[in-house]
């Protein structure tokens, strides 16, 4: 081991040292005072977020190859670090009110971030599957955290099979791509792929990779888990659930399918293509019939996979790619910052056992709470794509990629299912202002402070958008 | 190609093995069945009641703390036999690896999940 190796994984060891730390230190808090390793949990992020940030810059790769620190890792994982962050202020809270509070809740939420962040260093196929037990595994435990209740133990070993029968894609696909490479590594696949050997075993591999990473990453047609997972875990675990392996999957598909797989380009466009256009349909069109906000919040993460995954469609486009890949991470910001909080309005007005997750329970919000239904009103519309927030932003940016690609129909259909999905999410805002009721919010100042601060992030940062969108170009600039 | 034909040897003599003794034995052998020797055989003694029952679910927390030691111990045999020739870097790493696993059976102790309750 190098120091330059040793440079390559610093933030990461930072926080793998300090969650197993925090493991130990949390059985020496007493029970009723878990909000201490809270703190700590979130003191390790921040410690780690620093580190990241120290590094932009820096490009190396280290231990034998295996991983690397490039641009777009440290962009990637800096976001990664937020959602850590916002997911421990929404889970502050709520872990107290639900009677969940134990210190292995955000032990647990750090052994996955670390896994995320190694997702978005792994330029080695073994060490895309470790990262991708390390991630999942923890939010497996996560997903059926309320012990007491009966749905979320269904979504924890529901998410635990099918999460497991994906890996199991991502294992097989990876033999196949060493049986036809000979290699595990990423840049070594490139050039034995470029010397044309036996190119339907490596396309058979690379296919199952992209299962495996379809289900992390909720699209369909492996789509099935997420409504059942993300109703029934606590509502602080879906929120990270959400943006936090989407990131990590998206990273992923990202490192191992640009670096990896160019030559397979022709074979896999149109893959993508129909993976996308199906996804943002069903998505959009089965989340009208919810009427629990959980669900519909599951199904509209659906349908955001499909738009993220739009920024892969162009894929092999050399001059194309770079853009729409910036898209796609700038996407990501917004999805992360808008999914935060619309879940952080969700928990606000959760009550125990499963009761004002309703969509008919915001009847009364605007005239009762008219900050809170003014923040999950910034929310849907940045969700639907409306000015003035991030997610139009994000849309106009992907859409003109995808334009630029010569894909005008793919764009199409973003814009049309956005349309669509304009009436579920506009039925929340409806219910809010205009049907009476009388709901209950919790007041809990980290819940407020996190829900107010994503919806100032959303807002403001859509006004100028164009320095995160540079910093997202600055990021894949190194990887075509 | 070549390295691979010891792999099917392997499998072919591997199967054959088994195969022939189980085959063998069954044909020489005398059979005489009567009610006992029919019986199933599940360790010496015929079960009572259904198998598919509530186990504590301690027996697997068991069985994930005897994996501390187990995991160590495949790990620590071939870092112990080649540390000689590995020197100080691979002490300090096999420190650190046996400092992860002290940290769960620390962790798991402190839970009071080693009594047997």
């Amino acid at each position: 081991m190098t120091q330059l190796d040793f440079q390559t994984l610093l933030p990461l060891t930072i926080l793998t040292v300090w969650a197993c730390v925090l493991l130990i230190v949390d059985l020496f808090i007493p029970k009723n005072r878990k909000g201490i390793t809270a703190v700590l949990a979130a003191l390790g992020l921040a410690v780690t977020l620093s580190f990241t940030i120290l590094q932009i810059g820096r490009e190396n790769s280290g231990y034998s190859g295996m991983v690397v620190l490039d641009g777009f890792s440290t962009f990637v994982n800096a976001l990664i670090l937020v959602s850590g962050l916002l997911g421990i202020a929404l889970a502050y809270g709520y872990v107290k009110r639900m009677g969940l509070e134990r210190g292995e809740y955000y032990t647990l939420l750090l052994f996955s971030v670390v896994g995320m962040m190694l997702m978005a260093q792994a330029a080695d196929l073994i060490v895309v599957f470790i990262a991708l037990e390390l991630l999942s595994i923890p939010l497996y435990v996560l997903a059926a955290f309320s012990r007491t209740s009966a749905e979320s133990e269904e979504a924890g070993i529901k998410y635990f099979l099918l999460g497991a029968f994906a890996t199991g894609f991502v294992v097989y696909g990876t033999a196949l791509v060493f049986g036809a490479t000979g290699t595990t590594s990423l840049v070594g696949i490139v050039g034995s792929a470029s010397n044309g050997t036996s190119s339907l075993l490596l396309t058979i591999g690379a296919a199952l990779i992209l299962v495996g990473f379809g289900f992390k990453v909720a699209a369909v047609p492996f789509h099935m888990w997420t409504p059942d997972v993300y109703q029934g875990a606590p509502t602080s675990v879906t929120a990270f659930m959400a943006a936090g392996a989407k990131i990590a999957g998206f990273a992923a598909l990202l490192r191992v399918f640009a670096t990896a797989f160019p030559t397979l380009a022709t074979d896999l466009t149109d893959i993508l293509w129909a993976l996308s256009a199906v996804t943002m349909i069903l998505g959009n069109v089965v989340a009208i019939s919810q009427t629990n906000i959980k669900r519909m919040l599951a199904y509209s993460s659906i349908a955001h996979a499909g738009y993220i995954l739009m920024a892969f469609v162009p894929y092999g486009n050399k001059d194309i790619m770079p853009i729409s890949i910036a898209a796609g991470l700038f996407y990501l910001v917004s999805y992360v910052f808008t999914n935060f909080g619309a879940w952080g309005v969700v928990i606000a007005l959760e009550k125990s056992e499963g009761k004002g997750l309703e969509i008919g329970d915001y009847a009364g919000l605007g005239r009762k709470y008219p900050a809170l239904a003014a923040a999950m009103t910034v929310f849907m519309l940045s969700l639907i794509g409306l000015p003035p927030t991030l997610g139009l932003v994000g849309k106009f940016y992907l859409f003109r990629a995808v334009i630029a690609g010569g894909y005008t129909g793919l764009a199409i259909i973003g814009v049309v299912t956005s349309l669509v999905s304009a009436y579920y999410y506009l039925r929340v805002v409806v219910t809010m202002y205009m049907k009476d009721g009388e709901p209950t919010t919790e007041r809990e100042p980290m819940l407020d402070f996190t829900t107010a601060f994503t919806a100032i992030v959303t807002v403001v940062v859509s006004l100028v958008p164009q320095w995160l969108f540079l910093l997202a170009s600055n990021a894949v600039l190194k990887l075509f | 190609m070549n390295e691979w034909l010891y792999v099917l040897l392997f499998i072919v003599v591997g199967l054959i093995i088994p195969v022939g003794a189980i085959g063998v034995a069954w044909i020489i052998s005398p059979k005489k069945p009567n009610p006992i020797k029919s019986e199933t055989y599940e360790c010496g003694i015929e079960t009572v009641g259904d198998s598919w029952v509530q186990f504590k679910a301690q027996y697997y927390i068991f069985a994930l703390v005897f994996l501390v030691f187990d995991v160590e111990a495949v790990f620590l045999f071939p870092w112990a036999v080649k540390l000689g020739q590995l020197g100080l870097y691979a002490v300090i790493e096999g420190i650190i690896f046996i400092l992860i696993l002290v940290a769960g059976l620390v962790y798991t102790w402190r839970k009071g999940m080693l009594e047997w309750a």
